[in-house]
């Protein structure tokens, strides 16, 4: 069930891959081809060693909690408030983060550093959400 | 570096409209208001104008928020340029101002009229506060990343940073709170300010939750109003009614992945960078800085700016903010005309209005004695520029 109801990303150039691959129930990111770097958002160039030579990869959706914020503030009108912000920072790379949600969760359970699991939540024909959940069930 | 243009250029005025909730005015109106004072503060007329610059343009953007285009404001004045300029983008709100001062010293212009005007207070009074992106269907750029998530306000984007600062290095609320009250008690001070009534940790602490750790008075004020500079010539100094305000040294370096969630180190902002080239212009230490006007669109923010300044310890800015340290009569005295937080979100040129008139003895009930060294630092995550102001 959604949180509340979402504006959807728009398909872009360089970032319809990501929600589509999502939509299908697969997390992935643009990868450098010559220093396999995670590049997020994807961009037509790796950031890190100027690589044009990309293709893509397909991660575990593991996760740590990086950061959160409990939002209490509708910023709609009808928005269900509170919900949990989160900002988590994949297994595979540092500092390689997606803004999420963290559901599942009981509020007096969220702790920065803990483990997460990426799940999905469909939001148009071509869209998923890429959400997070702890790794041990409450 | 006796040579470099933040030499060449001073703020020979500065002029605010009325600044208020819901004033029921429109935007060009009280940019006009500004414009006419600041250009007489300056001595001037608006014949002598030959420049124009605003943050951020006619981009659109939430209502209330961008402020007439620079041409309108050419328009109504009835004035010649030489030199224009608006943009989003650049070293913060104050980017404009920065590049009036590089357009002065190329001898572009004599006399630059730059402005920032809100009229976000009025915009919501029927609508009440929407999020960024509130009403839309698909979002673009790099909102599709942080709006469908629900995080659709810098405050949700910055309480991320805040609570990663708690947790590196045990930044707590009080610490916050302390930029909300030494804001509200400078508000009271300054009658020009939006909230003036005095406040108490208990009250800061009993507001309702926004998002965590953020409190509604760690979240500046939504208002109405405009405020200008001129940015003139160094030679027009002797000709002012008051005394010139001078440039010491700029800082609009960012070194870092330009983004809210990609930012490397959350518990450091862009100010960082822009406080380490600034430093590296000028001979001048933090010990010598007599007031500082730091950004507290959220009231973490300030905090942040302490540390990147070097003020303080990276990390040490919750200690750093306890006792009046940071109030008038203190070491270090922080918005003293009450700040974003209480005095109201004129976008970062408050500071500015703020640090000119302390360093021409104009504080009034709130002048910091003896003020020659002024500071303002201006954006928050990704977004920094801060100037070096001197009397």
């Amino acid at each position: 069930m959604s949180l509340f109801p979402r504006p959807a990303p728009a398909l872009e150039a360089h970032t319809e891959a990501f929600w589509r691959a999502c939509r299908a129930g697969r997390l992935e990111f643009t990868r450098c081809v010559p220093c396999a770097w995670l590049i997020h958002p994807s961009r037509p160039i790796c950031p890190r060693c100027r690589g044009r030579s990309l293709d893509v990869a397909v991660v575990s959706g593991r996760a740590r909690l990086h950061s959160y914020t409990v939002n209490h503030q509708a910023w709609f009108p009808g928005q269900p408030v509170p919900y949990v912000i989160g900002l988590v920072e994949l297994v595979e790379q540092d500092g390689l983060r997606l803004t999420t949600n963290i559901v599942n969760c009981p509020l007096d359970r969220l702790a920065i550093g803990m483990p997460l699991r990426v799940c999905f939540e469909t939001v148009t024909d071509d869209v998923a959400l890429p959400l997070f959940e702890p790794v041990e069930p409450a | 570096m006796t040579d470099k243009p933040e030499r060449q250029a001073i703020i020979a005025g500065v002029g605010q409209s009325a600044i208020g909730r819901r004033l029921f005015r429109t935007d060009l109106d009280l940019t006009c208001e500004a414009a006419l004072a600041a250009i007489a503060d300056a001595g001037l007329r608006p014949e002598d104008i030959d420049g124009i610059a605003a943050y951020p343009g006619p981009i659109g953007g939430p209502p209330g928020f961008a402020g007439p285009g620079i041409y309108e404001v050419q328009e109504c004045l009835g004035i010649d340029l030489r030199w224009h300029l608006s943009g989003a983008e650049g070293p913060a709100q104050i980017s404009p101002i920065i590049h009036a001062v590089l357009a002065v010293a190329a001898g572009l212009c004599r006399h630059a009229l730059v402005y920032r005007t809100v009229s976000e207070a009025t915009a919501a009074a029927d609508t009440g506060r929407l999020g960024i992106g509130a009403g839309s269907h698909e979002i673009r750029g790099f909102g599709a990343f942080l709006i469908p998530f629900g995080a659709m306000s810098a405050a949700n984007w910055l309480a991320l940073y805040a609570r990663r600062h708690m947790h590196e290095f045990g930044t707590t609320r009080e610490h916050l709170g302390r930029i909300a009250l030494a804001a509200r008690r400078h508000a009271g001070l300054n009658p020009r300010a939006i909230y003036r009534t005095p406040m108490s940790m208990e009250d800061y602490l009993g507001a309702r939750l926004v998002t965590e750790p953020f409190g509604l008075y760690d979240c500046d004020v939504p208002c109405d109003g405009s405020t200008a500079v001129i940015v003139s010539t160094a030679a027009a100094a002797h000709d002012l009614p008051h005394r010139a305000v001078r440039f010491e040294a700029v800082g609009t370096a960012i070194r870092a992945r330009p983004s809210w969630d990609q930012w490397e180190d959350i518990t450091t902002m862009a100010a960082r960078d822009a406080a380490a080239h600034l430093w590296s212009r000028t001979e001048l230490k933090p010990a010598d800085v007599d007031t500082a006007q730091l950004y507290d669109g959220f009231s973490f923010l300030t905090l942040a700016w302490l540390e990147a300044l070097g003020f303080c310890g990276r990390g040490e800015s919750g200690p750093f903010v306890e006792g009046a340290r940071i109030e008038l009569g203190g070491a270090l005295p922080l918005n003293t005309w009450g700040g974003q937080l209480s005095g109201g979100r004129l976008h970062g040129f408050g500071f500015v209005a703020e640090a000119v008139r302390q360093l021409r003895g104009q504080g009034e009930d709130r002048q910091v004695p003896g003020c020659e060294v002024a500071m303002v630092g201006v954006g928050g995550g990704p977004v920094a520029g801060c100037m070096l102001l001197t009397g």
